[in-house]
């Protein structure tokens, strides 16, 4: 018996020149970090302050680090198909084989949806949500960090893929039969379903943490007419995520069935179903897009109320329409499927609850636009991002109804005017509200301001860049072109795709214009400090905590007693100016212990992925013994809290007064 | 001033401000006995003879929709009591996505088979000499 | 307490409904995050489920349910597995009268039925493989395994969770941590039992019925 199972020299494509750049620029790059770390002795600091926090904010910044990073090599996948397409039409054959450009394809879907997207998304959720309502931190803080590190490892093993073996070539929805051993009999799949399944139970700790803590930890006073509205789209898109990734757990253990002991769930030779593969995925995979939207919907609300001046207008509507599209979006799945079998009946059913939902969406945009009308607006970097949005997802949005109907649908599933519709509503609604979230919370998160002028720029290049690369593509799918192309003869195609490609560098510039913000802020962040905690004069709690906040966040818990808290605050305060500040009543705080449970989980778990996914038997095994040993370590542990005295407390306090 | 909690955990019997609980161990008592009964009810429907054909199946699912409420019932400690709102609403929750997961995968998998039905010699080619 | 001195009682507190009354006390906290893991199971197995109703007449030829299924191996699994749930609520009653001699006996006896049975369960799908009817058969087969062993993949760790608690009480006591998370194990183990009552119901009993 083989020790290494599978895994072989002959695994690492040393014959594709492409692929070794890029893994060899990976490679330097984390040994570059690491030898920098190590030198610079910064070990100590890292473990005890970042990888064995369990601090709802830290994690949340690791979150987001992780979704940048992804973000490049997502995006490096998107030009580099651009690239081939724009080069490979009739005669010419591009740069990248069918083999290649089909894992870049798979990649860069899986990449972008499952660890840019969502970590964004998660990452935002993690900083802002515990400030917001008010308290310490989430419900179960150890198990936050477990999320974290596990979403690591499936971004981990992805990376791996690209030096070790291949990835998927299925496409990032693998569908049986190609995705089953017969078709697919690489380990690429294998690493697909690994990756997310590892990052999955990551993802459902998450829902099931932010659930918890959005209906039962909030802040005295906080009452659910008094919630800000990003905690109610974290508390939609959490329950999602409850909802509907068990079901990709079951659905990707299935095939994994399938392809490791022989199962026939979709294997038609012995009475399975392919199709029950497509259906269970989209069960999941619609939920999945507004687990992803509704959050960037909150920011959109706390950034339009919060730079118009005005409270954001219809709170209540603006809550039911979220609670509605929770519950709606577990209704429409078929609509990715159309054209795959159904009858009539069922596509009109479907058609039409995919028609229903925009209309809690179409309640939403009123709500910001009367939010912005009579309000005294601030141009800042995150409303350039909003009215972006705004101004692009409605026909996003608009396409998407189109599509809706069956018969439009037959007439363009899998063309590209799909690819365009989908980037038309995930970049505009997804994307522009992470960056959003990103530049509007930075401050608190950091202590100083991003940049405004490169901000600005980053923005316009990715508005113009954004559209210039996907309108294109609704002209070129309404021709007839097919999606995941690596070579075409219709030449009357290739223009458009080259203004596509043009538009893929603008937004290329768009991407260096936000690393150069972020250089240029740290640069220049003594004068970009945020002093007094409240950069943008906001309207919620997390405003009234300094930047960044302490680890406890709130030395006192606050009393709530109205919606948008921290401004009623405010106002209260400019009342009563001339009476001095009285000193809270401060008690000692318990505060969960750090913890290295999660990061040590994960690296389990990472080789127990690895070894399965190579059938190395005896690793799997040991990877999963060392993840069980781990759980016990922490079960047993003395401590689980320490006290943070009142002395402590004051002290903080007095510093923030004092600074000018 | 103590302040009332309307909220209690799932699985935790009623709050000690209880006027008239019933020890915790008639409460497991009755829980079983009425599982019994259903399970035993429920073998009986699947072997008799006495009921029509497709009202088993039916039968079957009611029993067990009426088991797993006694299970939430006695063992679980799910009632309509306002301090259970929240767990109550939880479940429902659930049970909403399972129906919707159910009945609309056995919906579409039906219509499906049903559509794209192949002629008789395409369906069993194995059958052909 | 008296119904009058109680109701008096409640005149006195000031009335603040629970979405205002800050954050809940851990008991609760706890409990109410691990139901919503349970409604999360809950989902994966009927996707699990789904999958079974699908696939469940495509035998390919081979066995169908109603051949393979021993219904007295069944209805013992079934009262085994009852009658584990109802000790498990007895080892609760004990843990909140904090005491360990009938926690461990409650423990104890539930780990036995509990074994009892997965030891029930494994024969079943060795007879099973041993005819023959083997995952690998059919997509009835497959669907059967996977949703069945699924569940019996829990049982099995929840009686690994059930030694470890076991193990804790015996070195940190009757500990709020260690009370939580035995509430958490029986919150489990009585959620593995209405599974099961879908299964015993919708896989076996149907597959038998006339």
């Amino acid at each position: 018996m083989n020790l290494l199972g599978k895994l072989s020299w002959s695994d690492i494509p040393f014959d594709q020149p492409i692929i070794m750049g890029a893994s060899g620029m990976v490679v330097l790059g984390v040994l570059l970090v690491l030898g920098w770390v190590t030198l610079k002795g910064y070990w100590p600091y890292l473990w005890r302050e970042w990888l064995t926090s369990v601090d709802h904010k830290r994690i949340g910044i690791m979150y987001i680090v992780l979704a940048l990073l992804m973000l490049v090599r997502g995006f490096i996948d998107a030009i580099m198909m651009r690239t081939q397409q724009a080069l490979a039409a009739g005669g010419a054959q591009g740069y990248l084989p069918p083999e290649h450009f089909d894992q870049i394809f798979s990649a860069h879907g899986t990449i972008m949806i499952f660890f840019v997207a969502m970590p964004f998304v998660i990452g935002l959720m993690n900083f802002a949500v515990p400030l917001q309502l008010g308290i310490r931190d989430v419900a179960f803080p150890t198990l936050n960090s477990v999320s974290l590190w596990l979403t690591a490892s499936g971004i981990l093993l992805t990376n791996i893929s690209l030096a070790i073996g291949e990835f998927a070539k299925t496409g990032w929805v693998a569908y049986p039969p190609l995705s089953e051993l017969e078709f697919s009999p690489g380990v690429g799949v294998d690493y697909y379903l690994w990756a997310l399944q590892i990052s999955g139970i990551g993802t459902l700790m998450t829902g099931i943490n932010f659930v918890t803590t959005i209906l039962k930890t909030r802040a005295p006073g906080m009452g659910y007419t008094r919630m800000p509205v990003f905690c109610w789209t974290a508390l939609a898109s959490n329950l999602l995520i409850v909802a509907a990734f068990p079901v990709l757990t079951a659905t990707f253990a299935m095939l994994l069935l399938d392809r490791y002991l022989g199962f026939h769930f979709f294997s038609v030779a012995s009475g399975g179903n392919p199709m029950m593969y497509v259906n269970l995925f989209w069960v999941w995979g619609h939920p999945e897009v507004y687990i992803l939207v509704l959050p960037a919907f909150g920011v959109f609300s706390e950034v339009s109320a919060t730079f118009s001046g005005k409270p954001l207008f219809g709170y209540r509507s603006m809550v039911a329409a979220t609670m509605v599209i929770c519950i709606l979006s577990y209704t429409v799945w078929l609509h990715h499927f159309f054209t795959m079998g159904a009858s009539a009946n069922i596509n009109a059913f479907f058609g039409i609850t995919s028609m229903i939902i925009a209309v809690p969406t179409g309640v939403k945009i009123f709500n910001w636009l009367f939010t912005m009308y009579g309000g005294r607006i601030r141009f800042a970097v995150p409303v350039l991002w909003t009215i972006g949005f705004m101004v692009s997802f409605i026909f996003g949005g608009l396409t998407g109804v189109l599509l809706a109907l069956p018969p439009v649908d037959w007439q363009v599933h899998n063309s590209l005017f799909l690819v365009a519709h989908f980037h038309h509503v995930i970049i505009p609604g997804v994307l522009f509200g992470v960056i959003a979230g990103y530049n509007y919370w930075f401050p608190k998160a950091f202590g100083f301001r991003l940049d405004e002028a490169w901000g600005k720029a980053a923005f316009w290049c990715w508005f113009i860049g954004f559209h210039l690369a996907f309108m294109p593509l609704y002209v070129v799918g309404l021709m007839g072109m097919t999606r995941r192309m690596q070579h075409y003869d219709v030449l009357a195609w290739r223009p458009w795709l080259l203004v596509a490609e043009a538009g893929a560098i603008v937004v290329l510039a768009g991407i260096v214009c936000q690393i150069t913000q972020l250089v240029v802020s740290f640069r220049a962040r003594a004068q970009l400090r945020d002093v007094t905690g409240d950069p943008w004069d906001g309207r919620t709690l997390e405003w009234s905590t300094a930047s960044p906040p302490p680890a406890w966040n709130y030395a006192v818990l606050p009393r709530v007693t109205e919606r948008d808290a921290f401004w009623a605050n405010k106002k209260l305060a400019r009342a009563k100016r001339a009476q001095p500040a009285r000193s809270p009543e401060y008690k000692p705080i318990e505060m969960p212990e750090n913890s290295a449970t999660g990061f040590i989980t994960a690296f389990f778990a990472v080789v127990t992925g690895f070894a399965l996914i190579w059938h190395i038997w005896w690793m799997a095994i040991l990877g999963a013994l060392g993840a069980f040993v781990t759980l016990l370590v922490f079960a047993f542990r003395d401590r689980d809290e320490f006290e943070v005295p009142v002395a402590t407390l004051a002290e903080f306090d007095r510093s923030q007064r004092g600074t000018p | 001033m103590t302040e009332l909690r309307l909220d209690r955990a799932p699985g935790d019997a009623s709050a000690p401000v209880e006027f008239e609980a019933p020890p915790g161990l008639l409460i497991y008592t009755i829980g079983l006995g009425l599982a019994v009964l259903l399970t035993a009810t429920s073998f009986w429907v699947a072997n008799t003879s006495l009921l029509w054909g497709p009202g088993v199946s039916i039968g079957l699912i009611v029993l067990a929709i009426a088991q797993m409420g006694v299970h939430l019932v006695f063992f679980l400690h799910i009632t309509t009591g306002p301090d259970n709102t929240n767990n109550v609403l939880a479940l429902a929750f659930g049970l909403l996505i399972v129906l919707l997961v159910l009945a609309g995968s056995l919906w579409i998998m039906k219509d499906l088979d049903a559509n794209m039905m192949l002629s008789p010699e395409l369906m069993h080619p194995h059958m052909q000499n | 307490m008296s119904v009058a001195v109680a109701e008096r009682a409640i005149d006195e507190v000031a009335f603040v409904p629970a979405s205002e009354a800050g954050p809940a006390p851990k008991r609760i906290v706890v409990a109410y995050g691990f139901w919503i893991f349970l409604l999360s199971d809950i989902v994966m197995f009927s996707a699990l489920f789904a999958a079974y109703a699908v696939l469940k007449r495509a035998t390919a030829g081979g066995p169908t349910g109603a051949q393979l299924f021993n219904q007295v191996s069944v209805a013992l699994e079934t009262a085994f597995l009852l009658a584990s749930s109802y000790t498990c609520g007895l080892m609760s009653l004990a843990i909140r009268s904090r005491s360990h001699v009938a926690t461990y006996w409650g423990g104890a006896v539930t780990f036995v039925l509990g074994a009892a049975f997965l030891g029930l369960e494994i024969r079943e799908f060795a007879n099973m493989i041993a005819q023959g009817a083997t995952p690998q058969r059919s997509a009835f087969l497959s669907a059967f395994f996977a949703l069945v062993g699924c569940h019996g993949l829990h049982v099995t760790g929840g009686l690994i969770w059930l030694i470890v608690m076991m193990a804790q009480v015996a070195v940190m006591g009757f500990r709020t941590r260690v009370q939580l998370r035995l509430m958490c194990f029986s919150l489990f183990w009585h959620t593995l039992d209405i599974i099961w009552v879908g299964i015993f119901s919708v896989v076996y009993l149907m597959a038998v019925a006339p």
